[in-house]
């Protein structure tokens, strides 16, 4: 296939020629070629479908701001929708197919929408889907999904990886044209750490678009040259195919490089994009400006672009979209265009300038005072029809149309802070306003400043002043003379009485979908932004927004500045998914914590579950198991028969120092802790300021100075977290240090009748740990496997004789081993976290079902643990009225009458003979199980007055299942009320 | 001597060791540790109670000291201290009885888990993996920062040599995250 269009200089590389496919056929291109302009010079002006009436669009820009030539990308699971042609570098079997359209991108069925164009107008939808009513969610929202969106997806997991990254530098600049390689080279030659970031692969911004030279080298040449000596610098980093994508606080910038989107697949290991966090002390913005267009009937036709791009498209990439082009512009700069394609030995049939004083620019006709009132070309231009000055029409053939309608400042970063934009009458354009993100500055086309001479001085000047205030000295940068053109223009932003003059081409909007919003009052940007859609998608309005701004003002009677612009918000331009997520994504989504134990635990075929971040056994099956109950009712039935061993390592373990411990504590626990003897342990519930129960644990004390807390294992860091606050903000004055201890000792709970016979074995024999030397609720530091340090504490969670026993953690693996050795003889068992709750719930402890966040010591049935006699946070106010009602909720246990029925956690209950609604609630179940020591399911949870209405039945109800049976009022301690087997 | 065999955070008999992109990065958990924090109003003799241990000054904000013994700043008036486990296997016990009452110490060596990095590219590593910057840095930079969602402290030995300090539980994941950087090196 030969490039039918392609032009001769350019920058692109014509000794690496690469073949790629587009819709399935095979072309080629080279080295430096986009995407969009390798069809362009393989002749290929169609290159989309439009949204909304599946109109054939071609390309329309030659940047990031493209609305209309977007592609799917790659195949398979990496297939990218959406992509723009303009940004998508070439690589050799590149694979690229158009979308919207069925079943052809020339042929498309759904065209037959724009026949019906009259009708879907802006609110269309608003209008025709309001009846009837039911028909919506059947009917319409499914027809309308199906015909909606662009490209496709795969429906298969991302297979690229993504990495996020963090960048500190003196000075960032955003964008490297004449502006940015100006200040650049200022900031980096007087030694300021820079990073220049761009979104191009290749640096020079418009230096690589036109021909005046800089100096006395081609543009291109010195943006080269520059680059290379910046890359030269230790203390500037140039980052290509990087966007900036947000300015986000203190100075804060997102960007997204793109490292591997120009190779076929990313090198193994590599990513394909990073998102970087650029952290800086002063930035600078050099995005430069775009070009707008111009309304005027059927201004959509593929080959219509920006006058800017069509010469980009020549000079950088050596491609024409025609052989035949005009132009249609307002100011000076269109004629350069003209100018540039002519001296590339393109035919420029015309110069179309609306200003009745154009001037004359080359051997082309221009046609002054003149417009365009209609085109003609279904898949591509054929021709313009031209109103001239003297009210005659003339048909010009052409296969291009450039159009140049002036250009808009890149504000979009200077607003993502809220700043407004200010218009400035001379360019017809808005600028950056006076309030701008914390220490940003802008310089050059950004800034308003077009002429390329004033653009380099101005990036220049911003770098010294920065250099300046940051205190570092600046070189004189002797700047080359180059292009100073005065800016020449007439604002024109629409042709009179154009029907279909398109505004934003990515949604189909139209002048006269604003005149319709108009008149139906939407004049507010942001209602005329929603109701048209006008400026949202992938371009968010680059191209769009300011035309579409111009004809409301017209219409409203009010100055542009007046109608204001929408909100900009981050990021710039379209973002990955993937790239947000980094690599935070399936099994490495979060950190995985693994018990001491956890190697043995999978040696054993352990069942795990996750507990917040945490992998924990659930439950240990043995040979024969096949349902998890009879692992469970196993592990349950041995412990509380003869001994069980449980990893309790999660559980949060707060070490806690200093003369005032003990002081610190009671104001921390609600109960008193105060005169808790040294080698004693003690039950505490701690409130939050506002009076509820916050957590629950114990407290050891192993000297004077010295405890340790528990925590439950979901509260470990939130407990850690307050008390830290308590420390530093409410008591400064106390003496008391705190730091975690939690993964520093593995912890494993021995209960069980024989749990002492079992660790009597363990233990070395000088600790004596009968129950008349280390009794229920005694600690104690001891020694292990001749000689091993380690902590002992008996404290039962299951209501069984039992003792929590810590080691270092290395020494985990080698204690969980020496605990099932040693328990051989006594039949022990090793049980997981199901075992662990059922037991619990038998026993009425309360663990994170209870401590919900709405529940007081008072429902938990531990009022008179909040002790009167000292103050400790939450204490005031557990005494308020409402907290303290005669029919308080209290915690219970509950039976089935009819022991075969369950007793489902979350069912709420209802006294017998009231109507099941909420206002006769009575209470819920917080946990339940089945208990294989009753022999039936059992459940402990709130009910009114619950205290005082043990024995009585009462309705177990879930409107929502279904469920409505009797359950009995019990105690909630079902196994050894008395406490007797803890202290045997 | 006790007849308990540990294991490593990562789960093995031996620290691990791999070499990619010539960063050589290794487990390292032959060093014990202990924090120490001053009780109030004894602030000076906590520091020179860590700096007696250390034969170094103790470090300020931000920083690391002493070689054979080290230690590293984790908070006002607190400090990490570092020792080897040959010869200091109960390191908290030590401290505490040469703290008496100025400062609380509390074991962590087994809250901890360690890997360094060493040569190669070590500022293309970490740009990718917390906000710590190695090019700004120097020799005795020590930061606590977050990588991958863990609190780590981040330990600037050498010039080329970086430790990794980050919680036990989530060795696996640390690893996991620190490998994978170290094999995006460009």
């Amino acid at each position: 296939m030969t490039q039918v269009n392609r032009l001769s200089g350019g920058l692109i590389d014509r000794n690496a020629p690469l073949s790629f496919r587009f819709d399935g056929k095979t072309y080629q291109g080279h080295k430096g070629d986009t995407l969009a302009s390798a069809l362009l010079a393989n002749g290929v002006r169609l290159m989309g479908r439009s949204f909304k009436y599946h109109r054939p669009r071609g390309v329309m820009t030659a940047g990031s701001e493209e609305p209309n030539a977007l592609v799917e990308l790659r195949s398979g699971a990496a297939q990218e929708p959406n992509t723009r042609a303009t940004t998508a570098e070439l690589f050799d079997g590149l694979e690229a197919n158009s979308q919207n359209r069925w079943p052809s991108l020339a042929w498309d069925a759904l065209a037959i929408n724009d026949t019906f164009s009259n009708f879907l107008t802006a609110g269309f939808y608003y209008k025709t889907f309001m009846w009837p009513r039911a028909f919506w969610e059947k009917l319409y929202e499914p027809i309308i999904r199906k015909a909606a969106g662009l490209g496709s997806i795969s429906f298969e997991p991302d297979p690229d990886q993504y990495d996020k990254g963090f960048r500190h530098c003196d000075l960032l600049i955003i964008g490297a044209g004449p502006t940015g390689l100006a200040a650049a080279l200022t900031a980096g030659r007087a030694g300021l750490d820079v990073i220049l970031a761009d979104e191009d692969f290749a640096l020079g911004g418009r230096l690589n678009a036109e021909q005046f030279d800089v100096g006395d080298q081609s543009g291109a040449h010195w943006a080269a040259n520059t680059v290379a000596e910046l890359a030269s610098l230790p203390n500037v980093r140039v980052m290509a195919r990087t966007s900036i994508l947000g300015a986000f606080d203190h100075g804060i910038y997102g960007a997204v490089e793109r490292v591997s989107d120009h190779l076929a697949r990313p090198e193994a290991g590599k990513p394909r994009q990073i998102l970087w966090r650029i952290y800086t002390k002063r930035a600078l913005l050099c995005a430069g400006a775009m070009e707008r267009p111009i309304g005027f009937e059927n201004n959509d036709r593929p080959g219509i672009m920006l006058a800017s791009a069509m010469r980009a498209y020549a000079n950088r990439w050596a491609a024409t979209p025609a052989q035949e082009i005009a132009v249609f512009t307002n100011n000076d700069d269109g004629h350069r265009t003209a100018a540039d394609l002519a001296a590339k030995g393109v035919t420029v049939a015309a110069v179309i300038d609306t200003r009745e004083n154009a001037p004359k620019t080359g051997s082309y006709e221009v046609l002054a005072g003149a417009e365009i009132t209609g085109t003609q070309g279904r898949l591509g231009l054929r021709s313009v029809d031209v109103k001239m000055a003297n009210g005659q029409t003339r048909r010009i053939a052409c296969g291009a149309l450039g159009v140049s309608g002036g250009w808009n400042p890149n504000v979009h970063l200077t607003c993502h802070q809220r700043g407004k934009p200010e218009w400035r009458e001379d360019i017809a354009g808005f600028v950056p306003g006076a309030v701008l993100p914390q220490g940003m500055s802008v310089a050059g086309a950004a800034q308003g400043i077009f002429p390329t001479a004033a653009c380099m001085m101005s990036g220049a000047e911003a770098a010294t002043d920065i250099c300046a205030d940051l205190g570092a000295p600046t070189p004189a940068i002797d700047l080359p003379s180059t292009e100073d053109a005065p800016v020449n223009i007439t604002p024109f932003w629409h042709v009179q009485g154009a029907k279909r003059a398109w505004l934003d081409q990515q949604n189909d909007v139209t002048a006269k979908d604003v005149k319709l919003a108009h008149q139906e009052n939407f004049v507010s940007v942001e209602h005329l932004k929603r109701y048209t859609t006008l400026g949202m998608a992938t371009d968010q309005g680059k191209t769009s927004n300011i035309p579409g701004l111009a004809i409301m003002a017209e219409l409203s009677g009010k100055q542009i500045p007046q109608v204001g612009t929408t909100i900009f918000r981050p990021p710039y331009t379209p973002t990955a998914i993937g790239a947000l997520a980094g690599r935070s994504r399936d099994e490495d989504f979060r950190p995985t914590r693994k018990t001491p134990s956890h190697v043995w635990a999978e040696e054993q075929g352990a069942q795990f579950v996750e507990v917040g971040m945490w992998l924990r056994a659930q439950y240990f099956p043995r040979p024969g198991e096949t349902h998890w109950r009879q692992s469970v009712d196993r592990e349950v039935l041995q412990t509380r028969n003869s001994v069980g061993i449980c990893d309790v390592t999660t559980l949060g373990k707060i070490d806690v120092q200093g003369a005032d411990a003990a002081a610190f504590l009671n104001k921390i626990y609600a109960n008193g802790f105060a005169k808790l003897p040294v080698g004693k342990v003690r039950y505490g519930l701690m409130l939050r300021e506002d009076g509820i129960a916050m957590d629950d644990g114990t407290a050891a004390r192993f000297a004077e100075d010295h405890f340790v807390v528990t925590t439950t294992t979901a509260n470990a860091v939130p407990v850690y977290r307050h008390m830290e606050f308590v420390r530093q903000c409410l008591f400064p004055n106390m003496d008391v240090q705190l730091i975690s201890t939690t993964e520093a000792w593995a912890q494993f709970s021995v209960a069980g009748p024989n749990a002492r016979k079992l660790l009597q074995k363990v233990v070395d024999a000088e600790h004596d740990i009968s129950n008349e030397a280390f009794p229920y609720m005694a600690c104690g530091q001891i020694t292990v496997a001749n000689g091993l340090r380690a902590r002992l504490f008996r404290i039962s969670f299951s209501g069984e004789l039992a003792y929590e026993i810590a080691v270092p953690t290395r020494y985990g693996d080698a204690m969980i081993r020496k605990l099932v050795e040693a328990g051989k003889e006594f039949d022990a068992v090793v049980y997981g976290t199901e075992a662990l709750g059922v037991m619990r719930i038998e026993k009425g402890h309360a663990a994170g079902n209870e401590l919900n966040g709405t529940t007081t010591a008072l429902n938990l049935g531990m009022g008179r643990m909040v002790s009167k006699k000292k103050d400790s946070i939450g204490s005031t106010l557990s005494e308020r009225d409402g907290l303290n009602t005669e029919d308080a909720l209290k915690l219970v246990g509950f039976k089935p009458v009819d022991t075969e029925h369950p007793v489902p956690a979350g069912a709420h209950l209802m006294t017998k003979g009231d109507p099941v609604n909420a206002a006769h609630d009575q209470g819920y179940i917080t946990s339940a199980c089945y208990s294989p020591n009753l022999g039936c399911h059992i459940g402990i949870g709130y009910l009114k007055s619950g205290d005082t209405r043990l024995g009585e039945v009462v309705r177990l109800v879930s409107p929502l299942t279904g469920l409505d049976h009797d359950v009995e009022v019990v105690s909630a301690h079902f196994v050894d009320p008395e406490g007797e087997r803890l202290r045997a | 001597m006790h007849d308990f065999v540990e294991i490593t955070p990562l789960g093995g008999g031996a620290p691990r060791v791999q070499e990619i992109n010539g960063i050589v990065l290794s487990e390292v958990t032959d060093r014990a540790l202990a924090s120490v924090a001053a009780r109030l109003g004894q602030e000076d003799e906590a520091k020179a109670l860590v700096s007696g241990f250390i034969e170094a000054p103790a470090p300020d904000a931000g920083r690391l000291s002493g070689s054979a013994k080290s230690a590293f700043w984790t908070g006002p008036d607190q400090w990490m201290v570092e020792a080897p486990i040959e010869t200091h296997e109960d390191l908290a016990a030590e401290l505490s009885e040469k703290a008496a009452s100025r400062a609380s110490v509390t074991e962590q060596t087994d809250g901890w888990c360690r890997f360094d990095l060493e040569g190669g590219d070590l500022v293309a590593v970490f740009e990718i993996l917390c906000p710590v910057d190695l090019r700004k840095g120097q020799k005795g930079d020590a930061t606590r920062t977050s990588i991958d969602h863990l609190g780590c402290f981040v330990l600037r030995r050498e010039t080329d040599l970086v430790s990794v300090i980050g919680p036990r539980s989530s060795a696996g994941s640390l690893f996991h995250a620190l490998e994978t950087a170290v094999r995006a090196v460009r």
